[in-house]
């Protein structure tokens, strides 16, 4: 064990000494994930980057729409598609496992581990639904006329929409691997951290979900 | 050796609205246990001014209110991605550095929308 000299960025505190272990590359600091130069975790940092990639995706997915939105061809178009009161309620069910989401990483960070993966069971629930909701109003909407290839409407439409469900659906993957590996004791690292990155990427389809709701539904074309 | 150290959060959690709930900003924080300052109770009042927000959208898009009902969306919409944003991915708390990370993502993204646009509206010959 050596001892470090830890300096407050800020000027404000005393220096801190801390007991380290010369293996432990800095853990001790970081809660178990590897510091970058500024002291951060790079878990959590490429995570960050990830997600400002991920707008990058959806905001070209988006702008597709807005720009095709009116492109309906002889095909139906959203007024006669759209079921505002279902969309809500599964906006809603998405929202709601924010809120569970971020139990669970609370949970998690108090080290509580069967309230972290009862959350992160319910929030896959929650995700299951909204997944389960999407893919209903895919289907009624290709009963009603609108396949992929309809127009140019129908194909942004069901991209930007599938991709997020897509990414949804690979949220609920990430919640029940993680779920499991706690159950197992399997996280190496810090497990806070970990359920932390899922959370993070859990909210991000939900702010993806926030804005499509209001441009793609609640906004008449 | 001489290493950064994340800064401690200072969060006052006794304030009612959120924004005093989320305390100062630039807290720079690396490691997670700056997100321990909001209590469940909070992220439930959190959920819930979300989910009104929500309800108000939806009320809206049946009620008419002509000119100001987009910008109306538009700023229930942005809001609701604040809130999110700061409070559930914990960014306010955080250090800037992500901050920068993720809005750089999503100003690149407003870019993309604005020249995808223009080029389709102004520039289509």
């Amino acid at each position: 064990m050596s001892e470090t000299m830890i300096d407050q960025p800020t000027g404000d505190g005393p220096d801190v000494m801390v007991e380290s272990d010369p293996d432990d590359h800095g853990h001790d600091a970081h809660g178990g994930a590897d510091p970058t130069s500024l002291g951060l975790s790079n878990t959590k940092l490429a995570m960050w980057l990830f997600l400002g990639s991920e707008c990058l995706l959806f905001g070209g997915l988006i702008s597709t729409y807005m720009l095709y939105r009116n492109r309906q061809g002889t095909g139906p178009g959203p007024d006669q598609l759209w079921d505002i009161p279902f969309t809500s309620a599964s906006s809603f069910v998405l929202l709601m496992s924010s809120l569970t989401m971020v139990l669970a990483v609370s949970s998690a960070q108090r080290k509580d581990d069967r309230n972290t993966k009862l959350w992160l069971i319910v929030t896959a629930t929650l995700g299951g639904l909204f997944v389960a909701g999407q893919v209903y109003e895919f289907t009624t909407f290709y009963r009603e006329g609108l396949g992929y290839t309809e127009s140019l409407f129908a194909s942004s439409f069901y991209t930007l929409t599938g991709f997020h469900g897509v990414h949804v659906s690979i949220g609920i993957i990430m919640l029940i691997a993680t779920m499991g590996m706690i159950a197992k004791n399997k996280i190496v690292g810090d497990k806070a951290e970990s359920v932390e990155m899922v959370g993070l990427y859990w909210h991000f389809v939900d702010v993806v979900w926030i804005i499509i709701f209001t441009l793609v539904y609640l906004i008449p074309a | 050796m001489e290493v950064d150290a994340p800064q401690t959060p200072e969060i006052d959690v006794v304030h009612s609205d959120i924004v005093a709930a989320a305390g100062p900003t630039g807290s720079d924080s690396g490691g997670h246990g700056a997100h321990e300052a909001l209590s469940d109770n909070r992220y439930i009042v959190i959920a819930a001014i979300l989910a009104i927000v929500t309800a108000a959208e939806v009320a809206a898009s049946y009620i008419e209110l002509g000119p100001a009902f987009i910008p109306l969306l538009l700023f229930m919409m942005a809001f609701k991605f604040y809130v999110v944003v700061s409070f559930f991915m914990h960014l306010r708390f955080d250090h800037k550095v992500f901050s920068f990370m993720f809005y750089i993502g999503l100003f690149m993204a407003l870019f993309v929308y604005i020249a995808a646009l223009s080029t389709f509206r102004f520039w289509n010959s």
